[in-house]
């Protein structure tokens, strides 16, 4: 996502950057899309209950152990 | 009341000597605690300055009484430092990662930066830990070699000296341990997680020991006049006495060995002082043998300060009793002895609308005789707060003194709103919200309907009951928590209060086929429900007699408007439906709110899948069907009673044609066995893809032992018809099922451990009663007869091992699935959907974005969908839509 759309993520939910659920950068599916940290990727699943569902992470390093 | 302050920021350290002492408001010397005159010894462990327990003593350092003094802490003076046993993992760590002689951190400024990340980089912040040091180098800030530390649990360290070779270990004591610590620098140890501000790591080393106050430790008068001292108390006199002789013999210049000891055993007593349940230490005993309770035992478990004293708090207004079934109260009531509504009480406050009212409860007092008697009242509290007990003596005055302002503490009365639990909690049904019936008797009543959200039975079970004491907390109970709100269960959105066993069976036997009824057995029936009239009568005999079926009589109970096509649990699953031909009356048809066909069981009314209780909540809201609910149990009640219902030993009595079949199929199905067997010993067997020749023969058995059970059950089936009780709850779905009916009829069957023929016992066979080797039926288990015809010994044998099995499965996992819940219930206790529809932390961290990502509540829902598409449209076009 780019800078325009976190933006207006965060402005309809109310929240900050931090208080978005978070994903590492070493993830598979975020090296995959080459995902960077700091970045904000948009998941599209199918869902059980509401047939597509959208969810948003925050790429975050990875600490140690 | 103050204004309540918010916690800005909390800080964990540790104590520094220099803060022990600062805090401390009197050095302790002396073990003895009183003296012969039973006074406080000066500078001893019950020292007047560290707070007071007698009553009628004053605490010498705040002057005030034994209630108000909160207690001070004192100090021991340790002749040798010694190692807290809390810290020992973090003193190992320190003493690995620093160098034995200069007491810097074994890595270069460059390693430090290569794990922790450049300075101000804003994803700095990791931690050198034990496994980025390289072991046996080199100090590269003094160039010594390091040796490896032992640690030795409870509280050892040595290192390794490696000399020609040999490996000799040297002990260090806690002093040069300290030595060591004090040294590292502060930088250094900001790298290792550890704020040098409030936790130096010589610190973890007690140079001084805080003695916690008297009121932390009281002593308790036996009833003898013998005072008996608190176990940390006892602890404590332990350390001072060895603490003392410890000095002692350091003044005197005493050998080293003796030191050793000494310091040996102060470390062992203030070890056990911290902690009495160390690995590889063994426990501290009381003179009679049991292990003291020290500081770390009060804090650990369930009986501990945070999981017994904080979380798990003891409550007022509440009561607990035996619960007994009471099937004439409505399913949100619940009946209450009249002991136990004398006992407990309600504040109302006192206004000059009530005021008459309530000096009407204050003049009936706090004895209520009768159930029937109106309600009094145990306490009055004045405007400034002093409560008054009523007694007697003093009801008249009261009753005269009481204006607005006041408030009366009244006894429980009918309709009051009580909250309801059975243990364990383990979903939001477990407290509900009832309306009080005073009853006589000593136990609560309850309508059996709503066991299954508590999970209640009779036979023992207690209950607990909670008085709301504010308005805001009744409004809550009455709209969130009243057992209506909850017909509806939030897990499956289907219902979980409903019909049980005998409400089963009863409309079931009521609903079957189609049966007339005369005028007074109509009457009989429908005379516990809210009817003005009957309806039309179906027929009329040639006497001129009315008559009517038993569907328009359950059809009285339906809403006007209902229309249902379902099919009920006596459902057979025939290849193709016969609808309304159906041969065991299974295909229900519900037009506008008669029921023209089927019977309704456990589909239609049961407690976890009730259909029509389901539409009715979803069509007229948790209010209609609560009565439903109330009619229905009434209803079917009566229609058990009409005829009776009962299940004796000759229900499962066959005739002998049936013996005669049920004996020839086991004993075919064991010639089978055998025949398998020896095809098996003569090595014919074809084994199956990816199974041993053992194993498949072992598969065969099992299937051909049970087909063998199966086949008796049928015939013993085919006997017993719906006049038998047993198939007839079987059948509606009430309790059991046909299997039980086999296992009592026709016979047993293969008793299994883990799902296998039972293999275990002596050498190559299960029980002496067997050649060895033997594969046949019998001496693996299988058992020919019934619980009827009774066991054979090896049988009963057999069975005990397969119950055994049964047992040790139900308790591992309750266990298990209760530690389970416990982890979740606290890793999820503080989500809350919010109002966008988010699912958020506490800190408004986003969990979810839209909660179940189609923001339905389950509760509300269809059995999870949102809309019952399928039901309205039934509903509306009065039909069948595949």
């Amino acid at each position: 996502m780019d800078e325009e759309e976190v933006a207006d993520l965060l402005a309809t939910y109310h929240i900050s950057l931090e208080q978005l659920p978070k994903v590492y950068h070493d993830d598979p599916a975020v090296r995959a899309i080459g995902g960077d940290v700091g970045n904000v990727i948009r998941i599209t699943r199918d869902s059980r209950t509401a047939g597509r569902a959208e969810a948003y992470r925050l790429v975050m390093k990875r600490p140690k152990k | 009341m103050t204004s309540p302050k918010r916690v800005g920021r909390i800080e964990f350290g540790l104590f520094s000597p220099k803060e022990i002492r600062k805090m401390s408001v009197r050095k302790i010397i002396w073990a003895d605690t009183y003296d012969d005159d039973g006074f406080p010894y000066p500078q001893g462990l019950m020292d007047l300055n560290l707070g007071v327990i007698d009553p009628g003593l004053r605490c010498k350092t705040c002057d005030q009484k034994a209630a108000d003094c909160p207690g001070h802490f004192g100090h021991i003076e340790l002749a040798k430092p010694v190692i807290h046993v809390g810290y020992t993992r973090l003193i190992r760590k320190l003493l690995r990662v620093t160098c034995r002689s200069c007491s810097r951190l074994l890595m270069t400024a460059e390693e430090v930066e290569k794990v922790v990340g450049p300075e101000d980089s804003e994803l700095a912040g990791d931690i050198v830990s034990e496994k980025d040091i390289k072991k046996e180098r080199v100090c590269p800030h003094c160039g010594e070699q390091q040796l490896k530390i032992n640690f030795e649990k409870p509280t050892t360290f040595s290192e390794v000296f490696v000399e020609d070779g040999r490996k000799t270990e040297h002990k260090l004591t806690p002093a040069d341990i300290r030595a060591r610590l004090e040294k590292i620098p502060d930088d250094d140890l900001r790298v290792m997680g550890v704020n040098p501000d409030v936790a130096r790591p010589e610190w973890t080393i007690l140079t001084v020991l805080p003695v916690p106050p008297v009121t932390m430790r009281p002593s308790i008068i036996l009833e003898n006049g013998q005072r008996s001292e608190d176990d940390l108390t006892h602890k404590l006199v332990d350390i001072i006495r060895i603490n003392q002789r410890f000095k002692e013999n350091q003044d005197a210049g005493a050998p080293q060995l003796i030191i050793e000891d000494l310091w040996e055993l102060l470390q062992y007593h203030v070890t056990t002082y911290l902690d009495n349940e160390v690995a590889g230490c063994p426990p501290a005993r009381h003179r009679s043998g049991r292990p003291l309770k020290t500081l770390s035992q009060r804090l650990k478990g369930k009986e501990g300060r945070f999981r017994g004293s904080l979380s798990g708090k003891r409550v007022n207004f509440s009561a607990r009793t035996v619960i007994s079934p009471d099937p004439n109260l409505s399913i949100g009531e619940v009946g209450i002895p009249l002991a136990i509504a004398n006992e407990m009480t309600l504040p109302i406050r006192v206004t000059q609308f009530n005021l008459e009212e309530m000096r009407q409860y204050v003049l009936n007092g706090p004895e209520r005789p009768t159930t029937r008697s109106p309600c009094g009242a145990n306490y009055a509290i004045r405007p400034d707060n002093r409560r008054m007990r009523l007694s007697d003596a003093n009801l008249e005055t009261v009753a005269e003194m009481i204006e607005p302002g006041w408030t009366v503490e009244r006894q429980l009365k009918d309709a009051d709103i009580v909250l309801f639990n059975r243990q364990p909690s383990l979903h939001r049904m477990s407290i509900m919200a009832h309306r009080v019936i005073v009853m006589d008797g000593k136990t609560f009543r309850l309508n059996p309907a709503v066991c299954p959200p508590y999970n209640a039975d009779f036979d023992g079970d207690e209950m607990n009951l909670h008085i709301p004491q504010t308005e805001e907390a009744r409004a809550e109970a009455e709209i969130l928590v009243s057992v209506q709100a909850n017909i509806l269960s939030p897990r499956t959105g289907g219902p979980i209060i409903g019909g049980i066993h005998d409400h089963i069976s009863g409309i079931f036997l009521l609903t079957h086929r189609i049966r007339h009824f005369s005028k007074e057995e109509t009457l009989y029936l429908t005379q516990h429900l809210p009817l003005d009239h009957l309806p039309e009568p179906d027929k009329i005999d040639a006497a001129g007699n009315p008559f009517w079926t038993n569907k328009q009589v359950f059809s009285l109970i339906l809403p006007e408007d209902l229309n249902m096509l379902f099919h009920a649990s006596s459902c057979q699953n025939c290849e193709t439906c016969r609808r309304e031909m159906c041969e065991n009356d299974a295909f229900v048809q519900i037009v506008d709110g008669n029921l023209i066909t089927g019977t309704i069981d456990k589909k239609g009314i049961g407690a976890f899948d009730g259909q029509i209780l389901h539409r009715i909540i979803r069509q007229h809201g948790m209010k209609q069907a609560a009565q439903f609910i109330d009619d229905v149990t009434k209803l079917s009640i009566r229609g058990i009673m009409l005829e009776g219902f009962s299940f004796g030993i000759d229900d499962e009595d066959l005739t002998r044609n049936e013996y005669g079949q049920i004996d020839e199929a086991l004993k075919g199905a064991i010639g089978d066995v055998e025949r398998r067997i020896k095809i098996f010993n003569e090595g014919q067997l074809e084994p199956m893809p990816g199974r041993t020749l053992e194993e498949t023969l072992e598969m065969q058995i099992m299937q051909v032992l049970g087909k063998a059970r199966d086949r008796t059950g049928e015939i013993a089936g085919r006997h017993l018809g719906m006049d038998n009780s047993a198939v007839v709850m079987a059948v509606s779905g009430a309790r059991g099922s046909m299997l039980n009916l086999t296992q009592m009829a026709g016979c047993l069957g293969q008793q299994s451990v883990r799902g296998e023929r039972i293999m275990r016992g002596y050498e190559d066979r299960t029980l002496p009663h067997f050649r060895r080797n033997e594969r046949g039926a019998e001496a693996h288990g299988f058992i020919a007869s019934s619980y009827k015809s009774g066991l054979s010994p090896t049988e009963f044998f057999f069975h005990a091992i397969g119950g055994r099995e049964g047992l040790v499965d139900t308790a591992v996992r309750t266990s298990q699935s209760g530690y389970l819940q416990r982890r979740m219930i606290n890793a999820l206790q503080d989500l809350k959907v919010a109002y966008d529809g988010t699912v958020r932390t506490t800190g408004g961290r986003i969990i979810q974005f839209c909660y179940g990502e189609d923001g339905t509540d389950p509760g509300k829902s269809s059995y999870g969908a949102p809309v019952d598409v399928k039901g309205i449209v039934e509903s509306v076009l009065k039909e069948e839509v595949k």
